[in-house]
């Protein structure tokens, strides 16, 4: 279901733009209003989201850990699955954001005959996760080159890097292979394994469809069929210097990639993309675990009236003397006068 | 404190994805306007390249390219336009005849989009030629 959806999405969208280009003639649209619409949606649309995670509250210290707490001096202590400084909260959260730390340690779980379970190494995802984001990072460090002017000289380094096997005379770049070998195997994995399948959506699929598109069109401009290079700068540099121009000759790929480019950025902040921003507000992962050190109290504790029991005899002393009853602080010589009388 | 490091990252965030905005503000870009004005262009007299101008804007390196297997693999020198005219495929003799000024017409456009083809590490430039 979600699959189907999914798909008849990505593919209307696609025919939206060859129609609107190709038979209505919309270019000024799909080049310009489109693009800007969509950053500018990505763009406060990801810092409201932000901002709205970071006024939701944090009551209580709840790092998982998977290591050694900090304990006595002769134990030692796991210091990045179990951090108890900043340092290591930092360390762990760098490990977790650029290597995917936690993912690595996934494993697949096997139920055999006679209620036996198994864990198996299971690094496919790990890896083709890994590669689907480093790719994509650096594929779009890539493109500035289309929207800087002069083209700085980081960029000339990452494309010799990038590209550094040629096939004939070109330079075949590396992370836009990556990107859709990547994107390929996330989707096969959720159409093939069966209980991923299960707990896919179609806010699943959708991205994947998206990011294929984006990632296809650009490798069939790059390498198949070209398009006018120079044009498509023009345009870029028109949109970033707010004096929008659409030159003409620019291939609809183009224009299908330019869009499928501003969906993903629209439909970036409402949707599990935004895991971008919300990896570094996880509360599992970027408190210390000093439960033990240190206390903290939960800012938000409402103030409780309180009926203590030293107040509870101060109220009731004299009756309680009467019957008799233990107390802890006992009648003032006076006030024993006065309940005898 | 929390507050703090979110509005950190979310001025991290907002500089880097406005680079394009900020690294050329102020500076106009416009893109190059090739020079067509060398001696061999002027004496045309139909002043036309071997494929139409769009074809050549953005095909031209694949043209090369297939040049290039022709004629160092196939050993076949003569290239048929679509007009039916024909050419002797070579980079120095037949592009660089007519487009002498590498300088206003390769490079203005290679630099603008950043782009190094690797013709010259086996072509000799033009103006070493002179």
């Amino acid at each position: 279901m979600g699959l189907g959806f999914s798909f008849l999405i990505a593919c209307a969208l696609i025919l939206g733009v060859l129609l609107g280009v190709e038979v209505l003639g919309l270019n000024y649209l799909f080049a310009v209003i489109i693009p800007y619409l969509a950053f500018g949606v990505f763009f406060f649309g990801f810092i409201a989201k932000i901002l709205k995670w970071a006024r939701s509250p944090v009551p209580f210290r709840i790092p998982t850990t998977c290591g050694q707490q900090k304990s006595l001096p002769w134990i030692k202590q796991n210091k990045i699955d179990n951090p108890s400084s900043k340092a290591g909260v930092v360390a762990r959260m760098a490990l977790e954001v650029l290597l995917f730390r936690s993912l690595f340690k996934n494993t697949k779980a096997d139920l055999h005959e006679g209620g036996k379970l198994t864990y198996q190494w299971e690094k496919w995802l790990w890896l083709f996760g890994l590669i689907f984001h480093w790719s994509f990072f650096l594929v779009i460090v890539r493109h500035l080159r289309f929207f800087l002017d002069p083209v700085p000289g980081f960029i000339r380094i990452l494309e010799n890097v990038d590209g550094f096997f040629h096939v004939d005379l070109q330079a075949l770049y590396l992370t836009g292979f990556g990107l859709l070998l990547a994107v390929t195997f996330l989707f096969l994995r959720r159409v093939v394994i069966p209980q991923v399948r299960y707990v896919s959506l179609a806010a699943d699929y959708f991205p994947l469809f998206v990011l294929f598109t984006i990632a296809a069109t650009g490798i069939l401009m790059r390498y198949f069929s070209r398009v006018d290079v120079v044009a498509i700068k023009e345009l870029a540099m028109g949109l970033v210097t707010f004096s929008p121009t659409v030159p003409e000759g620019i291939s609809v790929l183009f224009y299908i990639h330019i869009f499928m480019v501003s969906t993903l950025l629209a439909y970036f902040p409402f949707s599990k993309l935004m895991h971008m921003g919300g990896i570094f507000m996880s509360p599992t992962r970027n408190m210390a675990n000093n439960n033990r050190a240190e206390r903290h109290i939960n800012p938000w504790n409402p103030v409780v009236e309180v009926h203590t029991y030293e107040a509870y005899e101060d109220e009731f002393r004299e009756k309680m003397a009467a019957v008799g009853l233990p107390l802890e602080k006992e009648l003032s010589k006076d006030e024993a006068a006065a309940t005898k009388a | 404190m929390k507050n703090r490091n979110v509005i950190i990252g979310l001025a991290i965030f907002v500089v880097l994805i406005t680079i394009p905005f900020w690294y050329g503000a102020g500076k106009e870009s416009k893109a190059p306007e090739l020079s067509l004005d060398t001696p061999a262009i002027q004496a045309l007299d139909e002043k036309k390249c071997i494929e139409d101008t769009e074809f050549m804007r953005s095909n031209h390196m694949e043209l090369l390219n297939d040049w290039k297997v022709q004629v160092v693999r196939e050993g076949n020198r003569i290239y048929v336009a679509e007009d039916g005219k024909e050419y002797l495929m070579s980079l120095q003799n037949t592009c660089l005849e007519c487009h002498s000024n590498k300088e206003e017409f390769c490079d203005a456009c290679h630099d603008y989009s950043g782009v190094e083809p690797n013709c010259w590490t086996c072509h000799v430039e033009p103006e070493e030629v002179k």
